[in-house]
């Protein structure tokens, strides 16, 4: 299982390690948790990281710096504003597409989704139903796994997100009274 | 700043941003009239004099702005009723800070991502495209290589000839009709003509046909139908000339 994890270049499910060791799913949870005693932060340079609904191996933090000095981010440097409220609108709406994502923002979304889609934070997820449906997108597992979510569940609920909008809603409803009266 | 501090002197009008957008989805300023470009003016000057880029201030901007030109543009097309034409001002009010409050959750969503990203920012991972899986070798059941052979020498046999007999028309001479009948009349003084062709082919039903209309032309028949698409009669004329008489005549001799 160790050698499995090594190899892959993304997070491995328990199914799939299951299927390659040819062995039952309860058992390789124990052992996934056992491999994840041995290695955490604290303990080994790499450590076992449940994300993106599966499980990897990565660096340990304190190794970061060390990695820094040979490898780059390439993925996540240079992820603009812009590109950060893409891809949230995307993570808790998505599939969406491209107008949905541009009526949110106000502008339109097709650079700021085309950057997103190469860096593999977001991919294509169909079209909606109609005659000549938009393309939709969603989040990818290297969105996740970038973010260091197990899932999108981990994101925060959208309603407890600041929005603090009574300020221009009195104000706004303030307005329409006057006009009204 | 925040948006709806902006004040505007344009010609339609003059005074807060926000008041513009109430005013414009009560139609108590024409739609047409608003001078999208003067609003983004005022609002990039504004920016100007400010010593820092406020960047939510511009999202908001951006996002009431859209709205603006949304309804401009939907105002233009023939038939396209604005979505907040209908609504009272109370209404309007609430749909729009509706979609101001969607943006600054999907902003404070984006806040958090940022957030996320540089607390892990000391997580290396390996990227690389995925490992090849193995190819899944599709299992085939035991084939003959004998019938793979007899499929194929079927296919190198020349196909019989098609035969187009079947698409030449024949017709039958006229003729032949005309005696027919000529001997039926020299026995009976009427028929039915639809009774005479019936079974034979639609060719020989037309042929049959002309030959009748030979016969009245000829004075030798008269035609009656009761209505239309009723049997034919046919019967000998009243009047026969000693020509039509003699071919008659003749045509019963050659049928007895």
């Amino acid at each position: 299982m160790e050698a499995l994890l090594v190899v892959a270049s993304q997070p491995l499910s328990v199914d799939e390690i299951a299927v390659a060791t040819n062995d039952e799913a309860e058992r390789v949870e124990t052992a996934l948790g056992l491999l994840g005693e041995r290695y955490r932060e604290g303990r080994s340079g790499i450590v076992l990281e449940q994300v993106a609904g599966g499980y990897a191996f990565r660096a340990a933090r304190e190794a970061a710096e060390a990695c820094s000095q040979l490898f780059g981010r390439p993925v996540e440097r240079g992820l603009s504003p812009a590109a950060l409220e893409t891809l949230a609108i995307v993570a808790y709406l998505g599939p969406c597409t491209r107008p949905e994502i541009a009526r949110i923002r106000g502008v339109a979304a097709d650079s700021a989704v085309a950057g997103l889609v190469e860096r593999g934070l977001l991919t294509e997820a169909g079209r909606e139903p109609d005659a000549g449906g938009a393309v939709r997108y969603r989040t990818t597992p290297l969105f996740e796994r970038v973010f260091g979510l197990g899932n999108l569940s981990e994101l925060p609920r959208l309603e407890e997100l600041g929005a603090d909008t009574e300020d221009i809603r009195v104000r706004l409803h303030a307005v329409a009274e006057r006009r009204t009266a | 700043m925040l948006v709806h501090e902006l004040e505007l002197d344009l010609e339609a009008f003059e005074g807060p941003f926000d008041l513009l957008l109430t005013l414009v989805l009560k139609e108590e300023v024409s739609l047409g009239d608003v001078d999208v470009a003067g609003v983004v003016l005022a609002f990039v000057e504004d920016l100007a004099e400010r010593d820092e880029l406020d960047l939510e201030a511009c999202g908001e901007f951006l996002v009431l702005v859209s709205s603006l030109l949304e309804l401009k543009a939907r105002a233009l097309v023939a038939g396209e009723q604005v979505e907040l034409d209908e609504l009272d001002p109370e209404e309007a009010a609430e749909e729009l800070a509706r979609r101001l409050a969607e943006y600054r959750r999907f902003k404070e969503a984006s806040h958090w991502l940022a957030e996320r990203l540089a607390q892990e920012g000391d997580r290396y991972f390996r990227l690389g495209p995925a490992p090849l899986a193995p190819k899944l070798e599709p299992r085939l059941a035991a084939q003959e290589p004998g019938a793979l052979a007899a499929a194929l020498r079927a296919l190198a046999v020349e196909p019989p000839p098609v035969s187009l007999a079947h698409m030449a028309l024949r017709f039958p001479p006229v003729s032949v009709f005309l005696e027919r009948f000529r001997s039926l009349l020299g026995r009976r003084r009427r028929f039915d003509f639809d009774q005479e062709v019936e079974g034979l082919t639609n060719a020989e039903q037309a042929v049959a046909f002309l030959a009748l209309l030979e016969l009245r032309k000829a004075s030798e028949v008269t035609l009656s139908q009761a209505a239309p698409f009723a049997p034919i009669r046919v019967a000998r004329a009243e009047q026969e000339t000693p020509a039509a008489r003699e071919r008659r005549a003749s045509s019963t001799l050659r049928s007895a």
